[in-house]
C-alpha cells in the first residue's frame, strides 16, 4: 500500500498524486507515442478509432458524468464538429485554425442548445435530445447546399507545416495527430476536475439546492458544461470524419448517440479513466465478435443487431451488478491488492442511498 | 444596532397552506437566534424565504440593509448567508474535502479558459480555497474524513459536514435548519460547543430551527416560537418556555 | 373527404402511438422510471402474437393467440421488474433510462434471431378491406383500431376506478410511502403495473401488426410514442393518448401538405417546441423539490 505524505496542499492540486503515478502516465504516454513502431497498421488504426472514441466519451462524459445532465444526441455535436471542419477547410483555412474552430463552433452551438435545455430535468433531457439526434440526420439533408446532403462529403488531407497527414497513406502521422488532441482534451479536463467549475458541476449533479445555496449559478454551470461538452465532442467528430474518410447524414445517427452514452456508463460514469475504458470496449466489441463468431464456425455469416445486442446486454449487466463500470471494477481490484490481505468482502459493499425522488407528493 | 437580517410582515401561501403567515422579527448581529415549533409551523419554510427559494406573497426581508428580494438565490450566499438543509443535502459523489471547497465558489476569481489551462493563477487560488478549508477542517475537527467520500460517511458526519460546507462561505450569517436532530447525546453536545464557538471565536451570527430544547436554551440569545407561520412568543429562552401561549400550543399538540 | 381518410389513418396511427404511450406513463406513475424499451415491448408483442397465429409458425387460431400473447407480455413485463428493475433500488433515473435502451437492443436482437429481418404481415382477422363510408374509404384495420383502443381505454378506466387492485395501483403511483403505511404491498403493485403495461404494448403490437408489415426495428416507433407522451404531459393517463392522437394526426397531415423533408421532422419539431416552453409538458403543473 503507498502512503502519501502530504508535505503541503500543493500535493492535492498537484496534476499526479504521487511519484508513482507520474511515472505510471509518463510510462505510458512514452508507450503510446512508440506505437507505431510496435504495431502493424491495421492495430494502429483500431488503436486511433478507441482514442477518438475517448475524446468524444470524454465530451460527454463532462456533461453526463460530472454534470449529471444525460444527452441522448451527442451524435449531433459529433456531427457538427465534423462537418464544421471540413467546411473551414474547403474555404480554405489551413487545419490548424479549421480544427479548432470547429471546436469552437460546435461548443457555441451547444451553448446555444443548453439554454432551452437547462430548464428540463432528466428524462426530459433525455428525450428532447433523442429529438435533437434524429433530427440531424434530417437537417443535414435540409442544409444540402452546405452539407451536400445524401451525398455526404470527403475528408481532405491535412497539412501542418507542409507535413501531410491522412488515415490511411499515413496512419502513423494520423495516429500522432489523434494522440495529441487527445492528451490535450484529457488535461483540460482535468484541469477542470481540480478547479471551481468542475466542483461547481459536481455540486449541480448531486444537488441543485444546495448548490444554488452555496453560490453557484445553476443554469451558467450547465451551459459552461454544455458548451465544452459540446466544444470536445466536435473535436472528435472532426477526427472522425478524417478517420471515416467520408460522411453524410447517416454517419452521425442516433444509434451512435446512444452508443456513446452507453460506452462512458460501461466504463465508469464520472471519471476519465470510464471514457477510455468504454472506448477500448465500443472499438474492439465488433473484433471480438467476429473471432467469437469465427470459432464457432460462423465465420462469415452477418448476424444483424449483433453487436448492438451484445452491446446492450452487456451495459444491462454492468447497472445491475457493477454501476460504477470497468473503472469501479478496476479501482476494487486495485485497493483489494494494495490491502492485501488485508481487504474485507464487506469492504465494497454497495451503498443503498435512499432513493431520491423528484416528487412532492 | 441595526439589525443585520430584519423580515417584516413576511406571507407565504402554498395552495391553501398559509406556512408563513404575517411574521416579523428581526436577528441582531452576533447573537444566536432560533426559531421553535412544531412540525409544520413553516420554520424551514422561514429559511427558505431568506435563501431566495420562494418568493413571499408579501413582505419585505433585508440584510445588512440590502433589500434579499431583490437578490436571485444564488446572490444571497454572496451577500454572506450561509445555510444547512434539514434533510442533508450534501455532493454525494465527492469528497469531504471537495464539498467543502464548493462552498469557496462565492470567492471564485478565476475564468473558465484559466482553470482549463490551470494557470499559475489558478494555482494560488486554489491554494487560498484550500487553506481556508483546512481551516474549517481543523475547527470541526474532521481531518479523518477529509479524502472520503460522502455517500460512505455516518449521518453524524455528514451533518457536520455539512455545517462545515456553510462555514467555508464564509458568511457572516449562519442558517442551521435542525442541525442536532438524529445526533446522538454526545454528538448534540458537539454541535452545542462549535454553536457557540462558531458565534464568539468567527463572531458569525447565527439563526438556527431545532426542536432539542436543551441545546436552543443552552446557546441561544433569543427565541422565537413559530405555530402555523405566525408568531407566538419571542423572548429569552426561559421566556418562551414560560409562556402560556407556547406551553398550551405544545401540550396541545401533544394531546391531539 | 381527403380529409377525413388523413384523419382516420392518423387517428389509427394515434392510437397506437398513444398505446405505447400510456404504457409509458403507467409506469413512470408508478415507478418513476421511464422504460425507454416500450416500443420495443410493442414490437416484440406482434412478432409473439404473430409466431403464435401465422400458419407458417404455430397456426393457432387469432383468437386463441391475440389473448395468449398479451399474457405472455404482460408476464414478461412482470419478470423484466422482478429480475432486473428491482435491483436498480437507489441507482438514478438516468441509469434506469440506459438499461432500458440497452434492453431495447437487448429484444431487438432476440426478435431478429427468432423471426428474421424481413418485414411480415400478421394474419389478422382485423385487416380485412376497406369500408366505404359515402365516397370516403377507411381502412378496416383502422377502424378496427380505433374502435379496440377505445375499448381498451374504457377497460383500463374500469379497471383504475373499480377494482381493488386498479385502485392500489393508483394509491401506489401518486404517494408510495403513503400507500405503503396503508399496507399496499407496493414493490408488487409496482411489479404488476410492469405487467400491465406489457399488456397494453401487446395489444398496440396486435393492432400495430395489423395495419401493415412489422420488422423487428419497428419498436423505434417508440420515440414517436415519447413525444406523445410528453406532449400529454409524461404524468396523465388521458394525456397520453391524446398526444398519441395529436401526433398520429400531425403526420398524415404534414406529410400532405408539407415539403418533402420537412413532414417527418413535424412530430419532433413539435415534441421539442413543446419542451422548449412547458418543460414539463403541455398539461402538467411544474413541481419542484421541497427541502
Ligand atoms: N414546496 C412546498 N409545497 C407545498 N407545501 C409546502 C412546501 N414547503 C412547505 N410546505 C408546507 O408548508 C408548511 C410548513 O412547512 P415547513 O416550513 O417545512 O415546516 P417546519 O416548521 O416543520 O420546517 C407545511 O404545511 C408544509 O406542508
Ligand atoms: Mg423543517
Amino acid at each position: 500500500m503507498r502512503i502519501h505524505f502530504k508535505t503541503s496542499y500543493e500535493h492535492d492540486i498537484r496534476l499526479f498524486a504521487d511519484w508513482w503515478s507520474f511515472f505510471v502516465y509518463a510510462a505510458l504516454i512514452v508507450v503510446a507515442v512508440a506505437l507505431p513502431w510496435i504495431m502493424d497498421e491495421f492495430y494502429l488504426g483500431e488503436v486511433t478509432n478507441v482514442l477518438i472514441w475517448a475524446i468524444a466519451g470524454l465530451g460527454l462524459m463532462l456533461l453526463t458524468g460530472q454534470t449529471g445532465q444525460a444527452s441522448l444526441g451527442h451524435a449531433a455535436f459529433l456531427a457538427v464538429g465534423c462537418y464544421a471542419n471540413v467546411i473551414f477547410m474547403e474555404l480554405g483555412l489551413p487545419f490548424l485554425i479549421a480544427f479548432p474552430l470547429a471546436g469552437i463552433v460546435t461548443g457555441i452551438v451547444g451553448t446555444i442548445i443548453a439554454i432551452p435545455a437547462i430548464r428540463m430535468h432528466g428524462i426530459y433531457l433525455a428525450i428532447a435530445t433523442i429529438a435533437l439526434s434524429i433530427l440531424t440526420d434530417d437537417l443535414i439533408v435540409l442544409l444540402e447546399p452546405i452539407t451536400n446532403g445524401v451525398s455526404g462529403k470527403f475528408a481532405p488531407t491535412i497539412t501542418i507545416f507542409g507535413i501531410e497527414i491522412e488515415r490511411w497513406t499515413t496512419p502513423d502521422r494520423f495516429y500522432w495527430l489523434v494522440l495529441a488532441v487527445t492528451v490535450l482534451c484529457t488535461l483540460a479536463y482535468r484541469n477542470l476536475l481540480r478547479a471551481p467549475l468542475g466542483r461547481a458541476m459536481a455540486a449541480v449533479r448531486d444537488s441543485e439546492v444546495s448548490a444554488t445555496a452555496m453560490g453557484v449559478h445553476i443554469a451558467r454551470t450547465k451551459a459552461a458544461s454544455f458548451g465544452i461538452s459540446c466544444a470536445i465532442t466536435g473535436l472528435a467528430g472532426a477526427l472522425m470524419g478524417f478517420y471515416a474518410g467520408a460522411f453524410n447524414n447517416e454517419t452521425f445517427s442516433i444509434v451512435i448517440s446512444i452508443t456513446l452514452l452507453m460506452m462512458i456508463v460501461i466504463g465508469g460514469l464520472g471519471s476519465i479513466h470510464g471514457a477510455f475504458f468504454g472506448a477500448v470496449v465500443v472499438a474492439f466489441l465488433p473484433q471480438a465478435l467476429s473471432i467469437a463468431k469465427d470459432s464457432i464456425g460462423g465465420g462469415s455469416v452477418a448476424i444483424p443487431g449483433l453487436e448492438t445486442g451484445v452491446f446492450g446486454l452487456i451495459l444491462i449487466l454492468f447497472i445491475m451488478f457493477e454501476p460504477m463500470g470497468i473503472y469501479g471494477r478496476w479501482m476494487k481490484i486495485r485497493i483489494w491488492f494494495e490491502l492485501f490481505p488485508f481487504a474485507r468482502k464487506d469492504m465494497f459493499k454497495r451503498q443503498k442511498s435512499y432513493l431520491k425522488t423528484e416528487r412532492l407528493r | 444596532m441595526s439589525a443585520l437580517l430584519d423580515i417584516r410582515n413576511a406571507t407565504l401561501k402554498f395552495g391553501g397552506v398559509v406556512a408563513v403567515n404575517d411574521l416579523s422579527f428581526t436577528v441582531e448581529e452576533g447573537e444566536v437566534y432560533a426559531i421553535v415549533g412544531p412540525n409544520g409551523a413553516g420554520k424551514s419554510t422561514v429559511f427558505n424565504l431568506i435563501s431566495r427559494f420562494y418568493d413571499p406573497f408579501s413582505g419585505a426581508i433585508t440584510f445588512d440593509g440590502n433589500n434579499l428580494l431583490d437578490r436571485k438565490a444564488d446572490e444571497v450566499a454572496d451577500l454572506g448567508i450561509a445555510r444547512t438543509f434539514q434533510n442533508i443535502e450534501l455532493f454525494e459523489h465527492a469528497t469531504v474535502l471537495q464539498n467543502l471547497l464548493v462552498g469557496r465558489h462565492r470567492h471564485r476569481r478565476t475564468t473558465l479558459v484559466e482553470e482549463m489551462l490551470f494557470t499559475p493563477r489558478v494555482r494560488r487560488e486554489e491554494k487560498r480555497h484550500r487553506e481556508a478549508v483546512e481551516e474549517v477542517i481543523d475547527f470541526l475537527d474532521l481531518q479523518p474524513y477529509r479524502n472520503k467520500m460522502i455517500a460512505g460517511l455516518p449521518y453524524g458526519v455528514r451533518k457536520v459536514v455539512e455545517v462545515g460546507r456553510a462555514l467555508a462561505t464564509g458568511p457572516r450569517l449562519l442558517l442551521l435548519d435542525e442541525p442536532a436532530s438524529g445526533l446522538s447525546v454526545e454528538e448534540t453536545q458537539d454541535m452545542r460547543w462549535w454553536i457557540d464557538d462558531i458565534r464568539k471565536q468567527m463572531g458569525i451570527t447565527v439563526l438556527m430551527v431545532e426542536h432539542d430544547m436543551g441545546l436552543v436554551s443552552g446557546v441561544s440569545d433569543r427565541v422565537l416560537a413559530l405555530a402555523d407561520g405566525a408568531k407566538l412568543a419571542e423572548g429569552t429562552p426561559a421566556e418562551v418556555q414560560s409562556d402560556p401561549a407556547v406551553i398550551e400550543a405544545y401540550l396541545g399538540a401533544g394531546a391531539a | 373527404m381527403e380529409v377525413l381518410q388523413l384523419l382516420v389513418s392518423g387517428l389509427a396511427n394515434g392510437c397506437v402511438y398513444g398505446l405505447i404511450a400510456l404504457g409509458f406513463v403507467l409506469i413512470y406513475k408508478a415507478t418513476e422510471a421511464v422504460n425507454f424499451a416500450q416500443g420495443d415491448f410493442m414490437m416484440l408483442g406482434a412478432f409473439v402474437t404473430l409466431g403464435l397465429t401465422n400458419a407458417q409458425y404455430m397456426d393457432l387460431p387469432f383468437w386463441v393467440a391475440a389473448p395468449m400473447a398479451i399474457a405472455i407480455m404482460a408476464v414478461l413485463g412482470y419478470l423484466l421488474d422482478f429480475f432486473v428493475l428491482r435491483h436498480l433500488f437507489g441507482q438514478s433515473q438516468t441509469a434506469v433510462v440506459i438499461l432500458t435502451i440497452a434492453l431495447g437492443f437487448v429484444i431487438r436482437f432476440i426478435a431478429g434471431a427468432i423471426w428474421g429481418h424481413e418485414p411480415q404481415t400478421l394474419e389478422s382477422p382485423l385487416a380485412v378491406g376497406d369500408l366505404r363510408v359515402g365516397g370516403v374509404v377507411l381502412g378496416m384495420a383502422d377502424v378496427a383500431v380505433i374502435i379496440v383502443t377505445v375499448l381498451l381505454t374504457l377497460f383500463l378506466y374500469q379497471f383504475f376506478q373499480r377494482t381493488k387492485l386498479g385502485l392500489a395501483m393508483q394509491a401506489a403511483s401518486q404517494n408510495q410511502m403513503a400507500a405503503y403505511f396503508m399496507g399496499i404491498p407496493v414493490r408488487r403493485v409496482q411489479g404488476m403495473i410492469w405487467g400491465l403495461s406489457g399488456a397494453v404494448a401487446a395489444v398496440a403490437g396486435i393492432l400495430f401488426a395489423s395495419k401493415g408489415a412489422i420488422d423487428p426495428n419497428a419498436g423505434l416507433l417508440g420515440i414517436k410514442a415519447f413525444a406523445a407522451a410528453v406532449i400529454g404531459g409524461f404524468g396523465s393517463l388521458p394525456g397520453a393518448l391524446a398526444g398519441g392522437l395529436i401526433v398520429g394526426v400531425i403526420e398524415p397531415f404534414a406529410a400532405r401538405y408539407l415539403a418533402a423533408g420537412y413532414s417527418q421532422i413535424a412530430p419532433y419539431a413539435l415534441l421539442l417546441f413543446v419542451l422548449v416552453f412547458r418543460p414539463h409538458g403541455l398539461f402538467s403543473q411544474v413541481r419542484t423539490k421541497k427541502v
